[in-house]
Order: structure tokens, then C-alpha cells, then sequence
């Protein structure tokens, strides 16, 4: 369980995390979804209280992380900057940091073949790559059998069948009942992945709902249609819940409607068609909409506090 | 996906220990003996330690017959047995600015901090393991340093001084605990730092630039002054005999111990403080 009320960070003039709240609740997986820059990582590093922040908490089940006498069992955290000796071996590294919770050795070899580095763990980590490292970095998240996993992007690097592994990981830790928390920009991943997403913007939490709920509202259809008479096809398809936008002159993009409904209309007016191309449902369109409606709105709303003042 | 309920492949663990500083001291042990900087350095430190009084012993040794009565009256046999601690104290303190810089470079501090969020335990157990190590590791080739010499000045059947001479064994042993305070004073430096360059940088100009800068003043200020620098406080416990404007050796030791607990005291406040 991680509960943050009212998480702010500055860092100088800028200010990365903006009065963010939110909780994490176990049992499953919950996406932290935002562009670059948005603050995840930030609110990552807040949450292990590795920066300090300017304004606002959080609490990791019920208390500072600091405050807690075991650290590890509580939060398994990857991080997004590699955290990582590139002197030392992944063995040594794993075992430093166990030691630190008087953790067994063998518990350290489980987790180096759990995380498939068995052949390479007495080689020095700066020799690794970018998805070794992610490896490592996910054993040393899970050394301390933690009830909260908390990962900043943790595809990144992994090939296929790692990104596969890496859901069923996410998924399983979660149906033991741990809280799961992954951050990602890729609206795609997490939509496999995630159960509830929270997602930010410029600092700022922009939603907060179910994965289901999301998608539901994210997808529509989206036809891109071309034709010599697209102002003739424009009148046939005009309906309440159709929206006709003019990419260029004979060129339209269709809301509302099957590229079947669009194909139909247009045979039964005798109109010619070029092209008909239904897109795909596009999450990450859908995201960066979201993103940036966001930020519009916000800036309108203190024009009007202004003009109102 | 498949139908039947995910489980993860992550074996469980019954174990829940908390973090102590005993086991931080471990954990900071395996961290030093585990990259192959510690031991080169280490290495460096002790060959630097004997190799160069044999080298002075024996360069003495040949040339004394040359040498005139004022020359001869200005060799001592601990300056020559103790003359590879001015050298080794180099590989020492860039060793023990890089415990803890070479923690911020890598990253790897992230990783230390995660696992001891209170941070404090990881200074205090990287103070405590490094000055073991740089001690127990130093008092070997003080010793060696020590009966070499003295046994190359021997066959010439000069400077010889017995090691239950009075103060001799003080000196002797002092090199090693000199070396592990600089160490330890170089942590607290890099620490302040955070940084491989800029801590080697302080440290070499709190050491090795701002002694002789001290002869720029006039003589009755140096005089006044220069005893209480670290570099100037601290050498007095491996030496033999104290002039009128140098601290005795037990007083130069409190007074260099005090700079290492300023230092590391610092580097404890901004420990805490400081983002990571
Ligand atoms: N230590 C720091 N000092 C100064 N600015 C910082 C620091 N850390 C982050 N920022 C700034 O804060 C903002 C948020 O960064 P953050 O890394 O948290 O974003 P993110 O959502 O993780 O992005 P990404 O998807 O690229 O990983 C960025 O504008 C970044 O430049
Ligand atoms: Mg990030």
C-alpha cells in the first residue's frame, strides 16, 4: 500500500511532482503512466525518500520508508538510473545489499537463476547489458520478498519473451496479494498489464481510474477515408455521433463510424473511394490526448481565475 | 494470457531481519574486498611502504662514506624506515575517497540508500570497515619497512636504532595508524564531495598544498600555525622527535582525530540532507 497526499517537488525553478495524491492498493497491478518528463521517476524517488519533498507525503504501508526497520521486506524498488557498481559482480552486489537485512546467501543464488543471470553472476556488472541490467536491478527489487514491488519502467531492455516474463511476474506478485506499482510511457504496455492505472502529466495526476474504464473511453473508431468526392461522402455520412475532420482536400478521417458502415454509404451514393483504412484503436493517441487536453485545460482555467480576480 | 491463476515465480521467504549497524559493517565489508580498486590500491599502499625505505637504506648505505659529518648528522633511521608512509599515504586516501564517491558515480549509492534509507549506518560502517582494513593492512609493512632498513644499515653498521628504544615502536605502529586516519579523513572528504575528482582535489590540497603555502607568511606565523594544520598534527605519531613548533605525538594525534570526526561530522549532516 503506498499513499501519497499532496507530493510536491522542486528542483530550482522546476518544479517535477505538483500536489500529486494517490493511492497504490495490493492485490494488483497499477500502471503510473505519464510522458517523458512527467514526474514518475521523481515520484519514485520520493516514495523510497532517496530525494526529499518539497511539499506534501507519503507513506509506504502506513509509514515514512525510512521510519521502517526492514526496508527491503517492505518495498522492492528498480529504479530507472542504474543503481548498480559497474565494479562488482552481480553476486557481490546482490549479497551487499542482503546483508544489510541479514538475508542468506542462498536466497541471493535464487534470485540470480529466478532472473535467468545464473551463467554471468561473477562478471562485473559494468560489463552487463542494458537488459542484464534491467535483471539484476529486478533481483535486487525482489531480494527482500517485499509485499510492495515498485518499478520504473521495467521493460526497458528486455527483449520479447523478458517482456513476457516480466507481465506474468507483475501479474503473479500481485495475485499473491502484494501491491504492484509500474511506471511506464507506453500506454500499450500497461494496458496488458495493468489492472488500475494512475496517470500524470507535467507533475500533475490526470486520471485515476480503472484499466477497463480507460480503454473504454480511450477507443473509437477511426476510419481514414480518401476520396475525389469526399465532400459528396461528407453529406452521406453526416450522423449525430460522427465526427468528420479534413486532414487534406479529399483526404477525411472518420469518427463514429466502421470502415464496412463508411464503404456501404458511399456504394449507395455512387461515390468513388481511393482509400479506407480503419486505424487502429490508438492508446497512445488516446494518452497523449489526454496529456495534453490536460494541460490546455489547466492553463485556460487560470485565465479565467485571472480575468475573474 | 492463460486462464489458470497467476503465480508468481518468486520463491517466498520466511525471512524478515531488520537492518542493524553489525550488518551493515558486513555488507560494507563485501562492498571493499569485492572491487578490484580496493585491492590495487591496498597493494600499492603496502609495496609503497616498504619499497622505499629499502631503497633509502640502501642509497644511504653506499654513499656514506661520502657523505660529510653534517650530512650523516641529518639522516635518521626512523625518517628512513618511515620515509614510504609520505608515499603510501596517497593510495590510501584516493582509496578512501572512492568508497564513497565511487558509490555516487556508479549509482550504486541509490542502491545503498534503498536498502538503508536512515543512511547514516552506511557512513558509519564504511568509516569503521575501511580504517580496519587500512590499519591492519599498514602495520605489516611498517614493520617489514622497519627491520629491512635497519637491516641494510646494519652490514654498514650505521644508524641503528632498536626497536624498544624508547618511542621507536610508537613511530613504527604510528605510520599505520597515521594511514588509516588519513583514509579515514579522505572518506569524510569524498563524502563531502561526491565527487572521485573533487575529493581526490581537497583532499590533495588540504595535504599537499596548503603546508608549503605556509612559508609565504611571515616566519612567526608559520611557526604558530603550521603545527596545527591536519597534515602537520597528524605525522607527529610516526615521529621520533618534535621540534619547538610541532604538537608532541599524542596531542597531534587528538588534534588530527578531531579533523576526521569534523569531517565525517559534515559529511553525516549533508548525508541526511542531501537528495540523492
Ligand atoms: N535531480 C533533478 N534535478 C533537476 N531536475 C530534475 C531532477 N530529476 C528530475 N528533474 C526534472 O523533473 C521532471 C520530471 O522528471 P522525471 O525523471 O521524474 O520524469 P519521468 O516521468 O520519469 O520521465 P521519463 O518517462 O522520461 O522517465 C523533468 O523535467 C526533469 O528534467
Ligand atoms: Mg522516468
Amino acid at each position: 500500500m503506498i499513499e501519497a497526499h499532496d507530493l510536491t517537488k522542486d528542483y530550482g525553478d522546476k518544479r517535477a511532482v505538483d500536489g500529486l495524491s494517490f493511492s497504490v492498493r495490493p492485490g494488483i497491478v497499477t500502471g503510473f503512466l505519464g510522458p517523458n518528463g512527467s514526474g514518475k521517476s521523481t515520484t519514485m524517488r520520493l516514495i523510497l525518500e532517496l530525494d526529499a519533498p518539497t511539499r506534501g507525503e507519503v507513506t509506504v504501508n502506513g509509514k515514512h520508508y525510512r521510519e521502517h526497520a526492514a526496508p527491503l521486506h517492505e518495498v522492492g524498488a528498480l529504479l530507472e538510473a542504474r543503481s548498480v557498481h559497474t565494479g562488482r559482480s552481480a553476486y557481490n552486489h546482490l549479497l551487499a545489499l542482503a546483508q544489510t537485512h541479514g538475508i542468506p546467501r542462498r536466497r541471493v543464488e535464487e534470485l540470480i537463476d529466478l532472473v535467468g543471470l545464473h551463467d554471468v553472476a561473477r562478471k562485473r556488472a559494468g560489463q552487463f547489458s542494458l537488459g542484464m541490467g534491467q535483471r539484476l536491478g529486478i533481483a535486487s527489487a525482489l531480494l527482500g520478498d517485499p509485499s510492495t514491488v515498485m518499478l520504473d519502467e521495467p521493460v526497458n531492455g528486455l527483449d520479447p519473451e523478458g517482456i513476457r516474463w516480466m507481465r506474468n511476474l507483475l501479474k503473479g506478485l500481485a495475485a499473491e496479494g502484494r501491491t504492484v506499482f509500474v511506471s511506464s510511457h507506453l500506454m500499450s504496455e500497461m494496458a496488458l498489464t495493468a489492472d488500475h492505472l494512475v496517470v500524470i502529466g507535467r507533475g500533475r495526476k490526470i486520471a485515476d481510474t480503472s484499466t477497463k474504464e480507460f480503454l473504454s473511453q480511450a477507443s473509437g473508431n477511426v476510419v481514414r477515408v480518401r476520396s475525389p468526392q469526399a465532400a459528396e461522402l461528407e453529406r452521406l455520412i453526416a450522423g449525430p455521433n460522427v465526427t468528420v475532420t479534413v486532414l487534406q482536400p479529399g483526404l477525411l478521417e472518420v469518427h463514429g463510424l466502421t470502415s464496412a458502415q463508411i464503404g456501404d454509404a458511399a456504394a449507395a451514393g455512387g461515390v468513388a473511394l481511393h482509400e479506407l483504412t480503419p486505424k487502429e484503436a490508438s492508446l497512445e493517441e488516446a494518452f497523449m490526448d489526454l496529456t495534453r487536453e490536460d494541460v490546455e485545460f489547466k492553463a485556460a482555467e487560470l485565465e479565467d481565475e485571472e480575468a475573474a480576480a | 494470457m492463460s486462464a489458470h491463476a497467476h503465480v508468481s515465480q518468486l520463491p517466498r521467504t520466511a525471512h524478515t531481519g531488520r537492518v542493524t549497524q553489525a550488518r551493515v559493517a558486513l555488507s560494507e565489508w563485501t562492498k571493499l574486498h569485492s572491487l578490484r580498486s580496493t585491492r590495487w590500491s591496498l597493494l600499492v599502499g603496502f609495496l609503497l611502504t616498504i619499497a622505499l625505505p629499502v631503497l633509502f637504506a640502501a642509497v644511504t648505505s653506499s654513499h656514506w662514506g661520502s657523505m660529510s659529518p653534517h650530512e650523516r648528522a641529518d639522516r635518521h633511521p626512523l625518517d628512513i624506515a618511515l620515509a614510504g608512509v609520505n608515499l603510501s599515504q596517497l593510495a590510501i586516501a584516493v582509496l578512501g575517497v572512492l568508497v564513497i564517491t565511487g558509490e555516487y558515480s556508479t549509482g550504486m549509492i541509490r542502491a545503498s540508500f534503498t536498502a538503508v534509507p536512515r543512511r547514516l549506518p552506511v557512513l558509519w560502517a564504511k568509516t569503521a570497515v575501511f580504517g580496519s582494513v587500512a590499519f591492519l593492512l599498514m602495520v605489516p609493512p611498517v614493520l617489514i619497512a622497519f627491520f629491512a632498513s635497519q637491516a641494510i644499515l646494519s652490514r654498514h653498521h650505521i644508524l641503528q636504532i632498536s626497536f624498544s628504544h624508547p618511542g621507536v615502536a610508537r613511530s613504527v605502529i604510528g605510520g599505520a595508524v597515521y594511514l588509516m586516519l588519513v583514509g579515514i579523513f579522505a572518506l569524510g572528504i569524498g563524502a563531502i564531495v561526491r565527487n572521485t575528482a573533487g575529493g581526490i582535489a581537497a583532499f590533495a590540497g588540504i595535504f599537499f598544498v596548503i603546508p608549503p603555502l605556509m612559508n609565504v607568511l611571515p616566519t612567526s606565523w608559520n611557526n604558530a600555525i603550521s603545527q596545527y594544520l591536519p597534515s602537520e598534527a597528524g605525522r607527529q605519531v610516526f615521529s621520533l622527535t618534535h621540534g619547538d613548533h610541532s604538537l608532541s605525538p599524542w596531542p597531534g594525534t587528538a588534534l588530527f582525530v578531531g579533523y576526521c570526526a569534523l569531517a565525517l561530522a559534515i559529511a553525516a549532516v549533508l548525508l541526511v540532507r542531501r537528495d540523492t
